[in-house]
């Protein structure tokens, strides 16, 4: 060892008790355990949550067990009780609203990150973040009152004019429809999908749409080549986070669908979903075998979405962490 | 040389297309603006803030119970969710490695997706079908679980941006742990903290879906947590799809004023923090 | 000998992060009332060994230690020490200037201050403009007391988060490379503070900078791939370095 300063006998301790540096950590744990608490208020709650919608569907689910999904029959009088159409509602509807949702929010993500002037990226995203803001019932109202009677009026006949040898776009026009609640949902998610594109796109580092700009490609070219390659799974993360929204998406859905337990082939029919089913009939529920049914469905409904924004979720991490995922 | 144009007119095209989306998104927003102030901004009088509403017939009347409601729900979440979601956060930031702070996290991201007629469901459950009465508690205990994940994971991010040297030279000052982390590390993101959870109250303020069965609503003034009680959002949808003309136009000034409460709410937490928290260390 | 004992020494020192081995068996003294220099390049252990001085290392991932360090003859890792009332004794200020931001410059300084319970206002006061004093920011400073903290410039932060860890009288003052954010004249003014405080307190100051470790300190420690390679009076360091290695770092041939 080196020279050292240090007398080989350093001062005796003071002995102990006696210390002039001793203290209690009682604060610290005192507020280790007031944060655990609040820390276990999520993990408790949703336990929970599985634990009541579990008993509260017990009853439907001895009685129906899987055949729940699969049955057609939703007749609380004659108690039989079956959700495959309201299953299916949810989906088709959720997904033809991504069907309109997702270019139009793309194409706003992209246009604000790479082609829009820098004086109006921020109010533009801002402007339709606002749309986020906007109460789910206020969806409906203005869906009840302005929206369906233009669909009504022009929409409507418009496609069933042209498109009409599709069965999409066949048969009575109502009104209050799948497509018309599949127009509202897509209105209500593009907000989300497209700051969660935004964001994803925003990851993009610099390098990689020079890279391709100095290759003599156009911006678009760029776009298409470098950008979303790599912002792939970002982007269907994005688009699955929003498939999550629709998919639980109560109260402009119930205003529109025109809830009727049916499966239609036709767009222009009412449907149902899940979310809307327990909207309407939960307080006007009478017998427990309808609450069981009821709590099933928001049972599956919350197996639904849970599987929904876990991919959503898993996806956006690899992003975060992987830069940039899967290349093609 | 024709394949150059060609490519650039390509990109020309896919700018044009995307400015038009721009146009069709933001159309939306602008439309139902302008239907609400033109079919809303009618009814509204100093009347309507302050009286109850009247019999289908007569005219007049006004939501003073429902703006009372959704301000004593709304209120009592925030009591409940806003601290249960910072103390959460802060527990996730500071014990990020814990397996309850995993968990927590996670779970917290399966809460924010969960739809929130699910949570109203867990709320009749847990309290309506217990007590076996509806009730403005059971409302504001939907509302404030809905509340609680949205606090948690803003409080977690902005403490996670807090410069870790901060948090050191309160230490070395002889700070305690939890001293540190309230005073200084909370203290720095406070704001954005604040911001938050005024965007995750404007958020709850909107929601009718959780509240159809567990505060149900009501046509009286009420301020019993313990029965039914209005809110500006069950107002609007029970009158919005009721039969009558004069309904109608009731929903849409009750929708106009719920719009309103939320859009000023939100702009308020985007205002309250510009301009601060913006360099430090 | 007749020197005095040391006030702060590390007796066989090892510090860990984790797996690796940051600062190996150190045995250093530092005398009352001197600048002891730790110099050395980058990731040399010596800012690791600093930060041991005070218990901050363990605040670190997997930081953890062998050996002691001694406060008067005190082990600072005994069972019934409390880190928090250490810290107290032993002040620190590190590279980059942080005085809190939602604090006023006058609370900057009565933070530590305040964590013993009240005091009067008079009392507070007192110490407040003693510390900037010390710290010589007073006259820059003591007509806005109650402005943000941030509102200084770097070097005027720097000084005032030496105003504060010296508010609560400590007997040693840490110094992790100070002016490394600072411009010439913020450097020069701190250097001359070091130079002032040893009146009072016990300094130990990480530098990268040569020039400074000779300027201000009594001592100067060498250190190296997490060893302390030599340590006596910085003017025999400086002319007359026994250990090839030390020479060969200070007239820059490594490092």
């Amino acid at each position: 060892m080196a020279t050292t300063i240090l007398p080989d006998a350093p001062a005796p301790a003071p002995a102990e008790g006696t210390s002039t540096l001793a203290g209690s950590r009682r604060g610290d744990r005192l507020f280790k355990g007031v944060l655990t608490v609040a820390a276990l208020a999520v993990p408790v709650l949703m336990a929970f949550l599985v634990y009541e919608l579990y008993v509260g569907s017990r009853l439907a689910i001895e009685r129906y067990g899987l055949g729940f999904v699969a049955g057609t029959t939703w007749d609380p009088v004659a108690e039989e009780f079956g959700a495959a159409p309201l299953i299916f509602g949810t989906l088709l509807s959720s997904l033809l609203a991504l069907v309109i949702a997702v270019p139009l929010s793309l194409g706003v993500a992209i246009y604000l990150t790479e082609f829009a002037p820098r004086a109006v990226r921020q109010p533009i995203a801002f402007i339709i973040e606002l749309l986020a803001a906007i109460p789910s019932v206020v969806y409906g109202l203005w869906g009840i009152f302005v929206l369906i009677p233009l669909l009504k009026a022009h929409v409507f006949p418009f496609l069933r004019d042209t498109l009409g040898f599709l069965p999409f776009f066949q048969g009575p026009i109502y009104g209050p429809s799948m497509l018309a609640a599949s127009i509202i949902l897509a209105i209500m998610i593009m907000p989300f999908i497209m700051s969660v594109a935004r964001e994803v796109l925003l990851a993009v580092p610099g390098s990689q749409r020079e890279a391709a700009l100095a290759l003599g490609a156009t911006r678009w070219e760029a776009v298409v080549s470098a950008i979303l390659p790599y912002a792939r799974s970002g982007i269907l993360g994005a688009i699955i986070l929003g498939l999550g929204r629709a998919l639980g998406e109560t109260m402009a859905v119930t205003m529109l669908i025109g809830n009727r337990h049916e499966i239609a082939a036709s767009l222009f029919a009412p449907g149902y979903t899940m979310a809307a089913v327990i909207a309407n009939e939960f307080s006007e529920a009478a017998t427990d075998i309808h609450f069981a049914a009821l709590t099933y469905v928001a049972l599956v409904l919350f197996l639904v979405t849970v599987t929904v924004n876990a991919a959503a979720r898993l996806l956006i991490w690899r992003v975060g962490a992987g830069g940039g995922g899967k290349r093609s | 040389m024709n394949r150059k144009r060609l490519r650039r007119w390509k990109s020309n095209l896919m700018v044009g297309l995307m400015i038009a989306a721009v146009v069709v998104a933001v159309a939306p927003l602008l439309f139902i603006l302008l239907n609400l102030v033109v079919k809303g901004a009618g009814s509204l009088s100093f009347g309507f803030f302050t009286r109850m509403p009247v019999p289908a017939g007569e005219t007049g009347g006004g939501v003073a119970h429902a703006i009372v409601g959704t301000l004593i729900m709304v209120g009592m979440a925030a009591l409940v969710g806003v601290p249960l979601g910072i103390g959460a956060g802060l527990f996730s930031a500071e014990f990020p490695g814990t397996r309850l702070a995993k968990a927590s996290r996670f779970l917290a991201d399966v809460m924010n997706g969960t739809p929130s007629i699910v949570v109203g469901v867990f709320a009749w459950t847990l309290i309506v079908a217990r007590t076996k009465q509806f009730s403005a508690l059971a409302g504001s205990a939907a509302l404030a679980m809905l509340m609680i994940p949205m606090v948690m994971r803003t409080t977690e991010e902005l403490i996670k941006l807090v410069p870790h040297s901060l948090r050191e030279a309160a230490l070395a000052l002889g700070y305690p742990r939890w001293r540190t982390t309230v005073s200084i590390v909370l203290r720095t993101a406070l704001p954005g903290i604040v911001t938050g959870s005024l965007l995750a109250v404007a958020r709850v303020a909107g929601e009718t879906a959780p509240l159809l069965f567990t505060a149900l609503g009501s046509q009286f003034f009420s301020l019993s947590v313990n029965e039914p009680m209005a809110a500006l959002p069950l107002t609007v949808f029970q009158y919005a799809t009721g039969p009558y003309e004069e309904w109608h136009q009731f929903a849409w000034a009750a929708a106009l004023v719920l719009i309103i409460v939320v859009m000023v709410l939100s702009l308020a937490a985007r205002l309250a923090t510009r301009g601060r928290f913006t360099r430090h260390g | 000998m007749a020197e005095p004992p040391p006030r702060l020494a590390t007796v066989h020192l090892t510090a860990v992060y984790g797996k690796f081995t940051a600062v190996k068996d150190v045995s250093l003294g530092f005398r009352a009332n001197t600048v002891n220099a730790l110099i050395g390049p980058s990731g040399c252990g010596k800012s690791t060994f600093l930060r041991t001085l005070n218990r901050m290392h363990e605040l670190s991932d997997g930081g953890w230690i062998t050996g002691k360090v001694l406060l008067d003859g005190e082990d600072i890792y005994g069972s019934r020490v409390s880190p928090m009332q250490l810290r107290r004794r032993i002040g620190m200020v590190f590279q980059k200037p942080t005085p809190f931001p939602t604090m006023s410059i006058y609370d900057n300084v009565a933070a530590g201050l305040r964590l013993n319970g009240r005091r009067p206002r008079g009392e507070l006061d007192e110490i407040v403009e003693r510390s900037l004093r010390d710290a010589a920011l007073w006259e820059e400073v003591k007509d806005r007391l109650q402005a943000s903290a941030l509102a200084l410039s770097g070097g005027q932060q720097q000084r005032l988060c030496i105003a504060r860890s010296i508010a609560p009288r400590p007997q040693v003052v840490l110094l992790d490379e100070p002016t490394a954010s600072l411009d010439p004249g913020g450097t020069q003014r701190i250097e001359e503070l070091v130079f002032e405080l040893k009146k009072d307190y016990t300094i130990v100051i990480v530098t990268h900078n040569m020039q400074q470790a000779a300027r201000v300190s009594d001592t100067t420690s060498f250190f190296y791939m997490g060893a302390m390679i030599e340590s006596g009076p910085t003017r025999q360091i400086f002319t007359a370095p026994r250990e090839e290695r030390t020479e060969a770092y200070i007239t820059g041939r490594f490092g």
